[in-house]
């Protein structure tokens, strides 16, 4: 028992902070634009099958590096000549914009690698397992990304609230007019937020490739769970985004490895049920069939009773 | 409403035509529709076009009469469709003696069920809150139906046959002809609904709520009250819309109900225009002749429906309907004929460069998709070898020319444009 919750425990991390770097970008982004970034996760699945293609010729570490900044560059057009082009048609249209970019990148991702999954491997130095408890390996690249994502994460403080360019954002988020007025180009701070939000989902890809598969669904998957991470912890909220992303991390690990179902429910309560009335699939729902529904009964639930989110403080 | 108090015995033809003549002549349309087309394909796609067309028309209720932006409308599409399968079978089990046209009521009546209870609590805010809710909602009923299998069925969803119910009037629905009688029917209705439902002094204060929801509590309406009798009709018309489906295809899976369809009817709105009622009619029917007859010629047919949406959202939020209506005025001035001749030099060179374009694409998709050895491709019924130089050179030039005199022709066009929509001055008014 004790094995599987401190297995599940280090998985929940590894999942939460990937998620994190997703989640990040977008928030940031939100609490400048006001505009939750639909194509937030296609930019990850763009990380991922240019790192790929980069690894083909040049290897993983190469990949690690350009991938993202091909990204970043890819992202800071798509606000310089698209969003700040339908932002006179208002907020709606760039919430259907953003929506119809996502769709359009999963169209050009099959367009140009295919639909089938593509062999993004792991490098080859990272390939062995770190430790070796109760008998259980823990890989090495899994620590690996949680290094990676954690040093993300600690620049990304420090750049935000010690640097001079960390102000200015900060000044430009809270005050655009006043930022403008004082001298600071900030359609450019906003482009290029913009830009560095989408190369961390781009490094997010990076390193989430080899782990989880490199697929033309992988934006699908991650892409409303980000959402519900950035609403859940707070639209515009940093801090939330960090303990909800860790969260749902935890929450979806821990409710796969947790085999109990409402039968077992029942069972300490002695009521028996019947195997073949019409709701015998409620009776044998089991903790990891919810897994996919979890984030998202949070999500309505949070939306219900504190539409503020964890640690908003404002509701849209 | 003017017009009824106005009307005096003399001018009533007049106006009774300029009330009903688009009722007539959609009626007329839908009966004459399948002599026109009547091939298993076109029947099969227009079959397609009345369920969108409603679908669509329902989603326009929450976007462009409501303000509401729902990323998950397919909801109430596919429980309705869930819905209506079942009792296809009920039926056909002899437990319900129902007709099978009545069946997509019961679609409405769940999509309407779960729009009170979705909507009593989503429809507070309107914005990104709404819009978030809808999301999660989608999904959560979407992974729902992969658990529940006694009522979704799984994977493989839940089939019915439409054919085992009881024999009205000689129609058993065995024959595709007659279910698209049968949806045209219900398209009329429920058009002719939703366009009432738009007059009706609810429908004005859901326009009010959309355009400023601070303004309408002042007068005294509660705007989560407009916002959620809106989003049950909406889901009312959206479960018929799916019951319609569920006659038609005869099985319903998770597909329906998934946040794919629910794209699909954002990107069918829109398209249209959803600031016009006829709007997502037009998106609708658009969208269903793009799906169809593009695929036909093309495997990458969703990328070109990705750069229309994209292209749409970017340079004309009104839709195809809001540049049809943009010539209302010239058209009032009859001026359009003047439009013509610049449209037609404009049209001819940028048909070509999408021509190219779409041409190089599919090169390349050949050459990358095609199995291996395998180089003779055709395209538009032309044979040719994609590996070659040639065609690569001849889609190239073909868009390189289109768009550099396509981009000649702008200035011309524009002057035209500006003449055509040029205010009547006195004397030009007294002429014509």
């Amino acid at each position: 028992m004790f094995e599987l919750i401190f297995f599940s425990l280090l998985n929940g991390i590894v999942t939460g902070l990937l998620l994190f770097m997703l989640a990040s970008g977008l928030t940031l982004i939100f609490s400048m634009m006001g505009v939750l970034n639909f194509a937030h996760a296609s930019f990850y699945m763009l990380g991922a099958y240019l790192a790929y293609t980069i690894s083909t010729y040049v290897g993983f570490w190469p990949g690690l590096i350009l991938a993202p900044v091909i990204v970043g560059l890819l992202g800071a057009l798509v606000e310089r000549y698209g969003l700040r082009h339908v932002h006179r048609w208002g907020h709606v249209a760039e919430l259907i914009f953003t929506f119809g970019l996502a769709f359009l990148i999963e169209e050009v991702v099959q367009f140009i690698w295919g639909k089938e999954t593509k062999a993004y491997h792991e490098p080859e130095i990272l390939q062995f397992p770190l430790f070796t408890f109760f008998g259980q390996d823990f890989p090495a690249y899994k620590a690996f990304m949680i290094f990676i994502s954690l040093a993300i994460f600690i620049a990304l403080l420090l750049i935000l609230t010690r640097t001079r360019i960390g102000l200015i954002i900060q000044a430009a988020i809270s005050h655009p007019n006043m930022t403008a007025k004082l001298g600071h180009n900030v359609p450019l701070v906003f482009m290029g937020v913009f830009g560095v939000g989408c190369a961390l989902a781009g490094l997010a890809g990076v390193i989430a490739g080899p782990a989880l598969g490199t697929f033309p669904g992988m934006a699908v998957v991650l892409g409303s769970i980000v959402f519900v991470i950035v609403v859940v912890g707070g639209l515009g909220s940093l801090g939330g985004a960090f303990i909800a992303s860790l969260i749902i991390g935890l929450m979806q690990t821990f409710a796969i490895s947790l085999d109990y179902s409402v039968t077992d429910l029942l069972s300490l309560f002695n009521v028996t049920t019947d195997a073949e009335s019409a709701l015998r699939d409620l009776w044998t729902l089991s903790l990891p069939q919810v897994a996919p529904i979890l984030p998202y009964l949070l999500l309505v639930l949070i939306l219900i009773f504190r539409p503020t989110g964890l640690f908003g403080k404002r509701e849209s | 409403m003017s017009e009824i108090t106005n009307t005096h015995t003399g001018a009533l033809p007049s106006s009774l035509m300029k009330r009903f003549g688009p009722w007539i002549f959609l009626a007329i349309g839908l009966i004459i529709l399948p002599f026109i087309f009547s091939s298993n394909i076109s029947v099969y796609t227009m079959n397609l076009m009345g369920i969108f067309i409603i679908f669509a028309l329902s989603y326009n209720m929450l976007l462009g009469q409501g303000g509401m932006l729902s990323f998950g409308h397919a909801v109430y599409f596919g429980l309705g469709g869930f819905m209506s399968v079942h009792f296809m079978n009920y039926v056909e089990a002899e437990i319900v003696t129902l007709p099978v046209f009545v069946l997509p009521i019961f679609g409405g009546v769940i999509g309407l069920v779960f729009a009170l209870i979705i909507g009593s609590f989503s429809t507070r805010r309107s914005g990104t809150v709404f819009a978030m809710i809808s999301l999660g909602i989608g999904e959560l009923i979407a992974s729902c139906s992969l658990i529940f299998v006694a009522f979704f069925g799984g994977e493989e969803g839940v089939t019915g046959d439409r054919t085992m119910g009881p024999v009205v009037m000689g129609v058993d629905f065995a024959q595709d002809i007659e279910v698209y009688y049968l949806i045209a029917v219900w398209a009329f209705i429920t058009i002719a609904l939703m366009y009432l439902f738009s007059r009706t002094p609810m429908g004005r204060m859901a326009n009010a709520v959309r355009d400023n929801d601070e303004r309408s509590e002042f007068i005294g309406y509660s705007q989560r009250h407009v916002r959620l009798i809106s989003f049950c009709a909406s889901g009312f018309f959206a479960g018929i819309a799916g019951g319609l489906f569920a006659i038609n295809f005869e099985i319903v899976t998770e597909e329906n109900l998934n946040a794919l369809t629910s794209g699909v009817v954002l990107l069918m709105a829109y398209i249209g225009g959803v600031g016009f009622f006829i709007g997502p009619i037009v998106g609708a029917v658009v969208f269903t002749l793009l799906q169809t007859l593009l695929s036909n010629y093309t495997e990458i047919w969703q990328l070109y429906v990705g750069v229309l949406f994209v292209l749409t959202v970017m340079y004309v939020p009104q839709g195809l309907t809001g540049i049809l209506a943009m010539h209302g005025p010239a058209f009032k001035m009859r001026r359009l004929s003047g439009l013509f001749v610049p449209y037609l030099r404009m049209g001819i060179p940028t048909f070509a460069m999408l021509a190219g374009i779409s041409g190089f694409l599919e090169i390349i998709h050949h050459v990358r998709s095609a199995a291996v050895g395998e180089t003779s491709m055709s395209l538009l019924g032309i044979e040719f070898n994609s590996h070659d130089v040639m065609p690569w050179v001849i889609v190239l030039t073909l868009a390189a020319i289109g768009g550099l005199i396509s981009r000649t022709q702008l200035p011309q066009m524009r002057e035209a444009w500006e003449i055509a929509n040029a205010p009547l001055d006195s004397n030009e008014g007294a002429s014509s």
